[in-house]
């Protein structure tokens, strides 16, 4: 359980990171939290030369305020969304979800950009980004530029990263007041990932559903948008047959892996269920 | 590998150090300071035994390279006794409220639950239980941990502990 060996750096801006990630290309990866990366390095499927230490960055942490949206810098622990006022008050699925990651200790070390940037289809916070509109803020030696959560996900471990670039920030736009939300994960005992989760956020006008987003995780190799099924509901009251049909819709996008948390069949069975859970839960939220 | 010159504030000295950057936390802790209070049960980031206090904050210090610590201040069990040498509300109430068996996972409970009461001073059972859900331990059944920490809880806001009727 020792780690391969590598050097050690650790740059005080964005513009020094992102030059060293640059110069020494492939054999560099940044370090954030460390509690996806070091396990990996452990077992020595990750092996990277160098480390570059993002703590040392001050413009990476913080939760602030701009215009219509809030924007949460790369190094936010999940302790820190935890402990967040403005992250309570405007979208209190990401505090739901944060506390079905893992457990406490993990939760202090491991950051919002890690979880998001890591690109494990187990990983938590992709769908929810997805689901919630968010786009990342990308840096790298050709600039700056903003990816939207929808569109970063390509395949398990891989995104719309490139060699060199940094993820600075994430830029959730604020929603509408009295919306419903819920993340319901199930999974096999606390600190597991998602044996099938879902993200859903939702509005209602006199007991309809007037929008509607859903999320899926670990039911694919990517974070998935079931909008087949956010559609299904659009206008109903989420009677029974309403939620049986947004749970087939979200269940034909599903193809999960076949692992220790269950086969295929199983993992579908469950994602439909996570799907009609978190929609009524949501809706009995809903202002 | 070129070494790193670490420095860091263990249980209240300080101390230094020349580390490979693939050292872990925890080797660091037990073989260069020879601190063995905190264990190594699963080195997975699972089991919560190599737990210690790192500026405010609870880490598996199985997951944490030293060179992330370098400038930190850092708690482990040898830490944790009052500055008399007796043993801390939580110490006393893991011994009177039989928190411990084999004793492998309390270094990391204790640690853990150290920072649980800074952050919340009278949890609830359930709180309790959400807050060490990063510490497994194989003996307990957890219990009598629960009982500890409320035990300690009450002591240190000064009223009496009396265990729920079971
Ligand atoms: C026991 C255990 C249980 C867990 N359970 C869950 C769970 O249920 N759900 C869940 O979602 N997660 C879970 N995790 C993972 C945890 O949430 C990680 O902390 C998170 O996935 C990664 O964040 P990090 O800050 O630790 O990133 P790191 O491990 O430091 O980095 C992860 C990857 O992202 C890259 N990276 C990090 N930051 C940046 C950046 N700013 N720009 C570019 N690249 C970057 C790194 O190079 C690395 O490849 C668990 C971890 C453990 C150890
Ligand atoms: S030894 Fe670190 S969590 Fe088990
Ligand atoms: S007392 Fe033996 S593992 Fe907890």
């Amino acid at each position: 359980m020792i780690p391969g060996a590598f050097n050690y750096h650790c740059p005080s801006t964005v513009a020094d990171a992102v030059a060293l990630l640059s110069s020494l290309g492939d054999e560099a990866r940044p370090l954030a939290g460390g509690h996806s990366l070091i396990p990996m390095m452990k077992l020595r499927l990750a092996t990277p030369e160098h480390l570059i230490d993002l703590h040392g960055i001050a413009s990476l942490k913080g939760i602030r305020q701009e215009a219509d949206r809030l924007v949460i810098g790369a190094m936010t622990t999940q302790h820190e969304l935890l402990a967040s006022p403005e992250v309570s008050a405007a979208f209190p699925i990401l505090k739901e979800t944060a506390l079905l990651i893992a457990d406490p200790q993990v939760r202090y070390r491991g950051t919002l950009g890690g979880n998001v940037v890591n690109g494990d289809p187990g990983n938590d916070m992709p769908a929810l980004m997805m689901t919630l509109h968010a786009s990342y803020r990308l840096e790298g030696p050709d600039g700056v530029r903003d990816v939207a959560a929808s569109d970063f996900y390509q395949g398990a471990y891989f995104t719309a990263l490139e060699p060199g670039e940094l993820l600075t920030a994430i830029t959730i736009p604020f929603t509408a007041s009295g919306h419903g939300y819920a993340y319901e994960k199930l999974k096999r005992k606390v600190g597991d990932y998602a044996t099938a989760a879902a993200a859903v956020m939702l509005t209602m006008a006199n007991g309809k559903v007037e929008s509607c987003s859903i999320g899926l995780t670990n039911l694919s190799d990517t974070p998935l948008l079931a909008e087949a099924a956010a559609d299904a509901v659009i206008g109903t009251g989420l009677d029974d047959d309403t939620l049986k049909k947004a749970s087939e819709r979200a269940q034909e996008i599903m193809s999960p892996a076949a692992d220790a948390r269950g086969p295929v069949e199983y993992r579908k069975h469950v994602g439909g269920i996570m799907v009609m859970r978190a929609l009524k839960r949501a809706a009995a939220r809903a202002a | 590998m070129a070494k790193t010159h670490v420095t860091m504030t263990v249980n209240g000295a300080e101390v230094e150090g020349l580390v490979e950057p693939r050292t872990l936390l925890i080797h660091f802790i037990r073989e260069n300071l020879q601190l063995t209070g905190a264990h190594i049960g699963c080195e997975t980031t699972h089991c919560g035994a190599c737990t210690v206090d790192i500026d405010g904050m609870s880490v598996k210090s199985c997951t944490m390279f030293a060179v992330q610590a370098n400038g930190s201040a850092i708690t482990t069990i040898e830490g944790i006794a009052n500055a008399d040498g007796t043993l801390s509300a939580l110490q006393e109430g893991f011994r009177q409220m039989h928190g411990l068996q084999c004793g492998f996972c309390t270094p990391g409970m204790i640690v853990r639950a150290h920072r649980l009461l800074q952050e919340n001073p009278s949890p609830t059972e359930e709180e309790i239980r959400f807050g060490i859900a990063g510490n497994l331990c194989r003996c307990t059944g957890y219990q009598n941990i629960v009982k500890a920490i409320q035990y300690a809880s009450a002591k240190i806001n000064g009223v009496e502990f009396r265990e729920a009727a079971e």
